[in-house]
């Protein structure tokens, strides 16, 4: 998935504030989260709508009721895209390391 | 990180491949054993076969049964952690993969729910999915993992 609408969706403060939210308390329903919140329920709709298309936020039907949850893998996938190029070199090093003491060889 | 009707998580990723490819990805031992984090599932693969997690020292990790098998689009497993006593207390969680075509690529939603509310079980399962989901979309994107395998304590 195209990263721009991840760092997109996270350079705004109200959107961090409901991701926040998400994390203390999982799978709330839009009037749950307008709760306690200086947002209209229009801006908190639409700022939940930008977070699910950069795939931070996932929702789910339950009954009647749609419930949002925070979605970790998108934030996981961000950063291993960085971690991944700093790790493999080191990774692969210790994997021929690995080989080298243990005394396996591939011809 | 609870929910009004228990604990729960919801993951989701997109990854480029087809749904034939994800499903098994999802199903052979083989495979899952390199993407997640070492571990490799045993399992009678259809409704109601049991299954397992075997660690990477031989320690079964957590077993259960498969209550959904519809291959390319469903899976759903009845689980229970085993080598942690204070998970296996809290008894019987279901996690349901949904597999769903998007464009060109597929949505993979992984639910993982226990009826119980603010159980350990849910907050140590959601350390791992992210890693095992991202470790999955990079080896069907790219043919490797990010993350090999981890400690797994007692």
């Amino acid at each position: 998935m195209d990263s721009d609408p991840v760092f997109r969706a996270l350079a705004d403060a109200s959107r961090r504030q409901l991701l926040d939210r998400l994390h203390e308390h999982n799978g709330q329903t839009l009037g749950e989260l307008c709760r306690g919140i200086e947002m209209t329920r229009q801006a908190v709709a639409k700022h939940l709508a930008i977070l699910a298309a950069a795939n931070l936020v996932a929702w789910q039907r339950q009954g009647r009721e749609k419930r949002h949850f925070i979605n970790p893998v998108a934030i996981r996938e961000i950063a291993e895209r960085w971690v991944s190029k700093f790790e493999q070199p080191r990774l692969h090093a210790l994997a021929a390391l690995k080989q080298n003491l243990e005394g396996e060889h591939h011809d | 990180m609870t929910d009004a009707n228990g604990s729960s998580f919801v993951y989701v990723t997109y990854i480029r491949t087809t749904p034939e490819r994800l499903w098994s990805a999802l199903t052979s031992p083989d495979f899952v054993q390199q993407y997640w984090l070492g571990v490799r599932p045993e399992a009678e693969w259809k409704t109601g076969g049991a299954w397992k997690l075997v660690l990477p020292d031989g320690r079964v990790g957590d077993t259960g049964e498969i209550v959904a098998f519809e291959p390319t689009k469903r899976l759903a497993i009845r689980w229970r952690n085993e080598f942690m006593p204070e998970l296996k207390a809290e008894g019987w969680s279901l996690c349901t993969m949904e597999v769903e075509p998007v464009g060109e690529a597929v949505k993979l939603t992984v639910t993982h729910a226990m009826e119980r509310e603010g159980t350990k079980f849910i907050g140590a399962v959601s350390a791992g999915w992210p890693q095992v989901l991202s470790n999955l979309k990079s080896l069907l994107e790219t043919g490797s993992v990010v993350l090999p395998s981890r400690e797994y304590r007692p």
